[in-house]
């Protein structure tokens, strides 16, 4: 389970990695790494500024 | 970098810079961090701050104020506007800072203060021993390091990690952040004022902001709750807004953030750690302002660091102190501030022209927020019956 971020639009700001859950993303300089942890809540692509992360179904 | 510290800080934002300095003044062996290689960009902010209180923290320097502003201006959904905030005795009440250099001097100041900086230095984890907080695991250009420390200070903003290591839950729920774009833009005629527009027909949940950055330059931007999110993305009202009401506008910059408006969390301390800033949440849910809770609690926090070297203690017993205080100032101010906000969020845009309208024939320009609010819930008790409790 995890999501994908399309970094050609995610701004970087971190947003996602504050409403995670679980802790499973983490933004590093000018991106953002998911780990194995993800539950496919969705509350990142949710609250994404950009619309940069879409769940995998 | 050496292998042991009295304090390492995790984010050399202001309120990590500033936590820094004043540990640093009080002769502690102080490290900040800060995980980008640039401290203070890309930015995150609509940088408007109050002058007063950002005055005792630091001497106003030109090189980091993009332009002072006379007040604000609020502006209801149908444009019946609401100055505030005019400073009687300068006539300037605040400033639009530019955060790339301000958080630069405000680094360079705990720097000078006797602190160590490392930049593009990421904090991965906690070390710890007995359940407490030892020391931090640090990558620094590819290679993990240990460094030890008496205490740890999270100042690691919105996307905090540091609490969650330590065992506090930090995390936001959609309705605890407000999801934000803004645009620097050009070729306008930024004014005088900090504007703000409120209504649905702008954003849901939050509002739009102009704050001048230069005679013709400002920060446009605007914010959504979380919880209104989804379908709807800010980058995409942001870009609407442009289009309808500043055609001309020019964009020089984008930038995207997530503001936490929760409003007091239950904890920002345990044993060998201390919260600060964004990553205790301590912004206003009501305006989105870090700064000066930042800045205020991050020389609380160093405060707290002097006296618990001096005894020896690091554990709760002694950082609670820091807990208590910064509840007992900030964490009131956060608690009003959210109550103001969670009906603020429920009002129809009619409604917020009536409150606007009932303003009529008051003069509201020098008013700061809370004797405004006084005001409107004279005039106003129905809509704003919830407010009850904060002005008794």
């Amino acid at each position: 389970m995890t999501v994908n971020v399309n970094r050609y639009k995610c701004g970087y700001c971190g947003a996602c990695v504050g409403v995670c859950p679980v802790g499973a993303l983490e933004l590093v300089e000018t991106w953002i790494e998911v780990n194995n942890t993800c539950t496919n809540c969705g509350v990142c692509a949710k609250i994404c500024p950009v619309g940069a992360l879409v769940v995998v179904k | 970098m050496k292998n042991r510290y009295d304090v390492i800080v995790v984010g050399a934002g202001p309120a990590g810079s500033i936590t820094a300095k004043t540990a640093a003044s009080g002769g502690l062996d102080v490290l900040l961090i800060e995980k980008r290689q640039e401290i203070g960009d890309p930015v995150r902010c609509a940088e408007g701050v109050g002058k007063e209180d950002l005055k005792k923290h630091i001497e106003p320097d030109p090189r980091w104020i993009a332009a002072e502003v006379k007040g604000s201006k609020i502006l209801s959904p149908d444009g019946t506007e609401i100055k505030m905030s005019e400073e009687a005795s300068s006539g300037k009440a605040g400033y639009t800072l530019e955060r790339k250099v301000f958080d630069r001097a405000l680094a360079q100041q705990a720097a000078m203060a006797g602190a160590e900086v490392m930049v593009k230095t990421r904090a991965t984890g906690l070390l710890r021993s007995n359940g407490k907080v030892t020391g931090i695991n640090a990558m620094y250009m590819g290679e993990t390091h240990e460094i030890k420390a008496n205490i740890v200070i999270g100042a690691d903003g919105v996307e905090s990690k540091v609490g969650r290591w330590g065992g506090i839950d930090t995390s936001l729920k959609p309705v605890d952040i407000d999801t934000c774009a803004q645009f620097l833009v050009s070729n306008i005629d930024a004014g005088e004022y900090s504007m703000f527009y409120l209504g649905e027909k702008y954003t849901p949940g939050g509002y739009v902001w102009i704050f001048p950055k230069g005679k013709h330059t400002a920060n446009v931007g605007l914010g959504l709750l979380g919880s209104k999110s989804g379908n709807v993305r800010a980058i995409t009202l942001l870009e609407n807004f442009l289009k309808n009401y500043m055609p001309h506008a020019k964009i020089l910059e984008m930038v995207v953030g997530g503001v936490p408006v929760s409003g007091p969390i239950k904890q920002t301390v345990t044993d060998g750690l201390m919260l600060v800033g964004d990553a205790a949440r301590q912004s206003d849910p009501l305006t989105g302002g870090g700064i000066i809770n930042g800045m205020n609690a991050g020389k609380m926090a160093g405060e707290v660091c002097i006296k618990a070297k001096e005894i020896g203690d690091y554990s709760v017993k002694t950082l609670k102190e820091y807990e208590d205080k910064w509840r007992a100032t900030i964490g009131i101010e956060l608690s009003k501030s959210l109550k103001v906000k969670n009906l603020l969020v429920k009002l129809t845009d009619e409604q917020l022209n009536q409150l606007a309208h009932s303003l009529k024939g008051v003069d509201t320009s020098k008013m700061a927020l809370p004797v405004l609010l006084l005001i409107l819930f004279k005039k106003n008790p129905k809509i704003l019956w919830e407010l009850r409790t904060l002005f008794v």
